[in-house]
């Protein structure tokens, strides 16, 4: 689970990590009002979207008046922003955090983990702060450092230092800094975090270490065990069809194609989309109904596919195991009759009960078409839509 | 021959009782899996489908030497779980529990380091050697008993891959789910030396996905190592950055784990790749001729 800038802030002030003096804003008053607060002479404006690379998409602004203040929290809230964690859709600015501006003198990158080749946490830090670190690993990985975490015995304050030396944190900022760093590791496993960065953590020029820019993201198997974080939630940052999705214990993602996919399985499901993609058509979406689909869970599902209205045709893939394709098909015949279904419907089942499942089908009086397997059933659902697109 | 379970394999349940445990309990039996033993706490002494409970592994060990275990408990108690069952001195403990939070198995992978525990899973579909042992949620049916080997980090497209092997007369010596989280306790590197080793195993199916290394790392150790064919497959091509696909461990991240990458890799190392996943089994039996094996691994 993502949060914005100004949450990861918030947890972060928490945590004595020091932050730059910030406001949350939704509106343009509330911005000015925030500036005014401040008096700085410089003062960040900053766009509250799930999604890096604000910056260079413009959802960052630095003003040196009230004038400019405004200017930019008009031209920001309300618009879309795209960058590359966005998609060529783009995300709608609704927030914004109003912080003071601060005398950088440098600025480092540093973030925790978790590391699937080590299977451990780690920290990951760098002088060259403000940069794309997956860039800088690319191209310069001499300047990128890292420290496995024993988590059994914690982070080891040599491990610290370490770090530290080698991104070249001064002397008078060393201790700030070790206490950041302690700090950080604190509250990445207090919350079953996934990562926790800071980038860029900005040294001043009077040596104090600040979190210019904040990223937390929440492991989601275990918010669980912390109902507080799930407060922190903005659904308005999440598809609505995916959130629809997750209160049916569905598995979806939206996608841009027109061929709608229901799949058992997330490796079939995503299988499904390559085969797909592979006739020539387009994936609308990524969905895993799971293996203990009941004929509601089908209908839910087929109720979501067609909520997309760029969905020209649908296609079932369904090994069934545990799963009996006799209930599946019990579930098609059922959500294609209730929701009077009006796209081309290609239907291929495998496994368990599947010649009754076929007969369930063939005897519903439904304009659906069979396939036996995976490429027939890609390739027929493709060649339907393309030919009705042509037509 | 086969890897991991056998016909001799002592089976014990850990979560019988609980509604998934039960029915994949009684999917087993079925199947002929010795099953020996069930654990719940405070249902210890009770019965289910003629099989004893205890209050704990250790109990269950004792009193019926049982050495391997599968896990159907709910994600929130999965870590402790795998834990118990590692301190039991279980050989073999394969977590088919999916949503275990990261950080309880960065705890489980540390506590089982220097223990003789294997853990297989979590996230995954379990382990089956066709007509001897049935361990997990997999369909028993559609396997056959053969000579190609399966590891594979997702269970549907490992039915799909077996169904396209058995409707072509290849039977399977063992299929290993690995599951599909991003963190695991066997990765692809560790099933493929035990299939290496095994007189049985003939050749080898790999499912692969987006998302982490593993497949990579596996691409080089088949290249230094492996002395018989590898097939592989990589689903999540048309998958988009950034997003995770179902399983936890499937997400491209900062431009890492895209399939072409892994597909590229390898392919470079010599292994041939399925284009397509209806085209695992063909890609098999191409391989198998090429290396003149094909007769023999038809049953």
């Amino acid at each position: 689970m993502n949060i914005h800038e100004y949450q990861a802030k918030n947890i972060m002030k928490k945590y004595n990590i020091p932050v730059p003096n910030g406001v949350h804003a939704l509106t343009v008053e509330d911005a000015l009002k925030a500036a005014k607060s401040m008096e700085s002479a410089v003062v960040a404006v900053k766009a509250q979207i799930h999604a890096g690379g604000r910056g260079k998409a413009g959802g960052v602004k630095i003003a040196k008046s009230l004038e400019e203040v405004e200017s930019a929290a008009k031209n920001i809230l309300g618009a879309t922003l795209v960058t590359p964690q966005t998609g060529p859709e783009g995300k709608v600015v609704n927030q914004l955090l109003i912080e003071q501006g601060l005398d950088i003198e440098k600025e480092y990158y540093l973030s925790f983990i978790v590391d699937r080749s080590t299977s451990g946490v780690v920290i990951i830090g760098s002088a060259e702060g403000g940069m794309d670190i997956e860039e800088v690993a690319e191209h310069s990985p001499e300047k990128v450092f890292k420290e496995v975490i024993d988590t059994s015995v914690g982070l080891q304050e040599f491990q610290v230092r370490r770090l530290l030396f080698n991104i070249g944190i001064p002397k008078e900022a060393f201790k700030e800094a070790s206490m950041l760093v302690i700090n950080m590791y604190k509250l990445f496993m207090d919350n079953d975090c996934n990562i926790v960065e800071i980038n860029p953590l900005v040294l001043t020029g009077d040596k104090r270490i600040i979190a210019l820019d904040a990223k937390i993201s929440f492991d989601s198997n275990s918010l669980y065990r912390h109902k507080d974080l799930l407060e922190l939630r903005d659904l308005t940052e999440e598809d609505p069809r995916e959130i629809e999705a997750s209160k049916h214990d569905l598995s979806y993602i939206s996608l841009t194609g027109n061929i709608g996919c229901m799949v058992n399985g997330a490796g079939l499901a995503m299988a499904t989309m390559d085969m797909i993609d592979y006739y020539g058509g387009s994936p609308a979406n990524f969905l895993d109904v799971g293996g203990g689909a009941t004929k509601e869970k089908v209908t839910e599902a087929f109720k979501i596919l067609l909520s997309d209205s760029n969905v020209k045709g649908i296609l079932v893939n369904i090994f069934g195991g545990i799963m009996k394709c006799d209930i599946i098909a019990e579930g098609v015949v059922a959500a294609a009759k209730e929701l009077d279904l009006k796209v081309p419907l290609v239907v291929r089942l495998e496994g368990t009960n599947v010649e009754l499942g076929k007969k369930i089908l063939s005897e519903s009086g439904l304009d659906l078409i069979a396939a036996s397997s995976l490429a027939e059933g890609a390739s027929k659902i493709v060649k339907l839509v393309n030919d009705k697109a042509v037509m | 021959m086969s890897i991991l379970i056998s016909k001799e394999t002592k089976v014990l349940v850990q979560g019988i009782t609980g509604a998934t445990g039960l029915f994949h309990t009684q999917q087993a039996i079925k199947y002929g899996t010795n099953i020996v033993a069930g654990v719940t706490p405070f249902k210890g002494g009770t019965q289910v489908e003629g099989v004893p409970i205890f209050n704990t592994v250790k109990e269950a060990v004792n009193e019926t030497k049982a050495n391997v275990s599968v896990i159907y408990v709910p994600p929130q108690f999965a870590a402790d779980a795998i834990m118990e069952a590692a301190d039991a001195g279980m050989e073999l403990v394969i977590c088919i529990t999916e949503g275990i939070p990261v950080l309880d198995m960065v705890k489980v992978k540390a506590y089982l380091k220097d223990r003789k525990t294997r853990l297989i899973g979590p996230n995954c579909p379990g382990v089956i050697t066709p007509d001897e042992c049935k361990i997990g949620i997999m369909p028993g049916y559609i396997h056959k008993k053969g000579h190609v080997g399966v590891v594979s980090r997702s269970g549907t497209l490992t039915y799909e891959a077996v169904h396209q092997l058995s409707t072509r007369g290849i039977g399977q010596s063992t299929a290993v789910g690995i599951g599909g989280d991003p963190i695991n306790g066997t990765d692809f590197i560790d099933v493929l030396k035990m299939f290496n080793e095994d007189d049985d195993t003939y050749a080898v199916v790999m499912i692969g996905e987006i998302g982490g290394s593993a497949e990579e790392e596996a691409a080089y150790w088949i290249k230094e190592n492996m002395t018989k064919p590898v097939v592989a497959f990589i689903g999540g091509k048309t998958a988009p950055p950034s997003k995770r696909m179902g399983h936890a461990g499937a997400v491209i991240s900062g431009g890492k784990g895209k399939a072409s990458d892994k597909i590229a890799t390898l392919e470079e190392c010599g292994v041939l790749v399925a284009p397509t996943p209806d085209s695992m089994g063909e890609t098999l039996v191409k391989a198998l001729k090429n290396n003149n094996i094909f007769e023999k691994c038809l049953v």
